[in-house]
């Protein structure tokens, strides 16, 4: 039976990096994964900014998006750890709190929508390595890489891990096994769980302190002798592709779908890389 | 000299409202100062969290608010993760943001990503360039999102406006 779900685009993967779209839609096609989009979706609305600004109006706009899936009846997918952690957290939230839930309700209301609290949300690697599995993902790389890769996770993929509940956050595995189906090997480097520094308001408010973040994680990554950065992660996508500009560095950034995308044949133009900043030889 | 030794009242208050904003847990803190150690803005920065615990804990709202450390969390939930007391520390900084926020703080570049989303329903702008980029990639120049539906962006309006949030960044 074909897996479905409803896709979740969020804002940056959709407006700054349609790339990612492209190449989650083709390699979701090639491992027979069906994704319906999901229609009139707004921004999460992200975590890190939104959240901070209003967590009543955070929540209310999340919850119009986890009603949308839910009238669909399917579970929600994404490509972005900011969208993941801002739709896991509220639909954790209405579903465990019968009094928030009502209350947001009673927001919802006003547009004629109704939040039952069933929705569920994943991320694309978790399904990924969950539902899709890694000896069947094998069998779909037809043109197997050898690159030396920095596992980028990202913040919100696994963290909070008392209720994403997926990996250990200190040590996890998930990622750097998804990228060894490709042939590609993740190599170990230093403070791997690092912030990329765009999150929390920071790369627009505080790009200076970002920047540090940033910097020290490609320290760490040319240290580790990686040549390309793998991430999960529009945003951390972003912030290391715009970032590396004029930093000495120049690791080319993929998202793990266009990863993917390569280790089954696929070429540049349908994996998008024409939006990188960083240029992407491969 | 000795410095000199400033008496202070803790403002009970304000760890209620910070309580009503969703950082409740902020009273479990024993202030270890883990999280202050495991915080990678503070390794560049003066924000301190386990400072900012503290005071919400006592409501000294200067310490709080005063200077840009509370806006300096990324939100990477290291400090959370490794809490003795599992304090969760980001919501303590949300709600305290929120606060702010309400109070009539907030930076220019945050008010127009909140204004994007006022104005589009998505946190960053659209507009030809990005239409072009999309139709190369042989993607719908506009995405199927409130982008493409001028209901579904007012239904978000609407729920914008019934929380308040347009006047925030208004």
């Amino acid at each position: 039976m074909a897996k479905k779900y409803a896709f979740f685009l969020g804002c940056i993967a959709p407006l700054r990096y349609p790339g990612l779209e492209k190449s989650t839609r083709v390699v979701c096609k090639a491992l027979g994964i069906e994704l319906v989009d999901l229609k009139d979706a707004s921004c999460c609305p992200a975590p890190g900014v939104i959240r901070s600004f209003s967590k009543k109006t955070w929540l209310a706009a999340a919850a119009r998006n986890l009603a949308l899936a839910e009238k669909e009846g399917l579970e929600i997918l994404t490509i972005c750890n900011g969208c993941y952690g801002s739709l896991f957290d509220a639909a954790h939230e209405l579903a465990e709190d019968k009094e928030l839930l009502k209350e947001v309700n009673g927001v919802l209301k006003e547009i004629g929508m109704e939040y039952k609290g069933t929705t569920k949300v994943r991320h694309f690697a978790e399904v990924l390595y969950k539902d899709v599995g890694i000896e069947a993902i094998k069998k779909k790389i037809t043109k197997p890489v050898d690159y030396k890769v920095a596992a980028f996770y990202g913040c919100h993929f696994l963290k909070p891990s008392g209720i994403k509940g997926l990996d250990n956050p200190e040590n996890p595995h998930i990622l750097e096994d998804l990228i060894a189906a490709t042939g590609a090997e993740a190599m170990p480097r230093a403070q791997a769980s690092l912030c990329c520094g765009a999150g929390g308001g920071l790369r627009a408010a505080f790009p200076d302190n970002a920047m540090k973040l940033t910097k020290t994680n490609l320290e760490n990554i040319k240290e580790s002798g990686a040549k390309y950065i793998v991430d999960i992660c529009p945003f951390c996508h972003l912030q290391f592709d715009i970032g590396q500009k004029d930093s000495g560095y120049s690791f080319p950034v993929l998202h793990l779908s266009q990863l993917y995308g390569v280790a089954m044949g696929m070429d540049a133009k349908e994996l998008g890389f024409s939006a990188h900043q960083t240029p992407v030889k491969l | 000299m000795p410095e000199e030794i400033v008496m202070v009242t803790p403002d009970k208050s304000f760890v209620d409202l910070v309580a009503e904003y969703g950082g409740e847990g902020v009273k479990m803190c024993f202030q270890c100062g883990t999280c202050t150690a495991s915080c990678p803005s503070g390794r560049n920065t003066a924000y301190r969290t386990r400072k900012t615990m503290r005071a919400a804990q006592m409501g000294f709202r200067d310490i709080a608010f005063s200077g840009d450390d509370l806006w300096q969390c990324t939100t990477c939930y290291t400090c959370q993760e490794r809490c003795p007391r599992d304090v969760p520390i980001v919501d303590v900084v949300v709600a305290m943001r929120n606060i702010a926020v309400a109070e009539g703080k907030m930076y220019d570049p945050h008010r127009k990503t909140g204004q994007n989303l006022v104005e589009i329903g998505h946190s960053v702008s659209f507009g030809d360039k990005q239409k072009k980029m999309r139709a190369d990639m042989g993607l719908d120049e506009v995405p199927p999102t409130v982008l493409a539906n001028k209901k579904a962006m007012d239904d978000l309006k609407k729920i914008l406006a019934a929380t308040g949030f347009d006047k925030l960044v208004g």
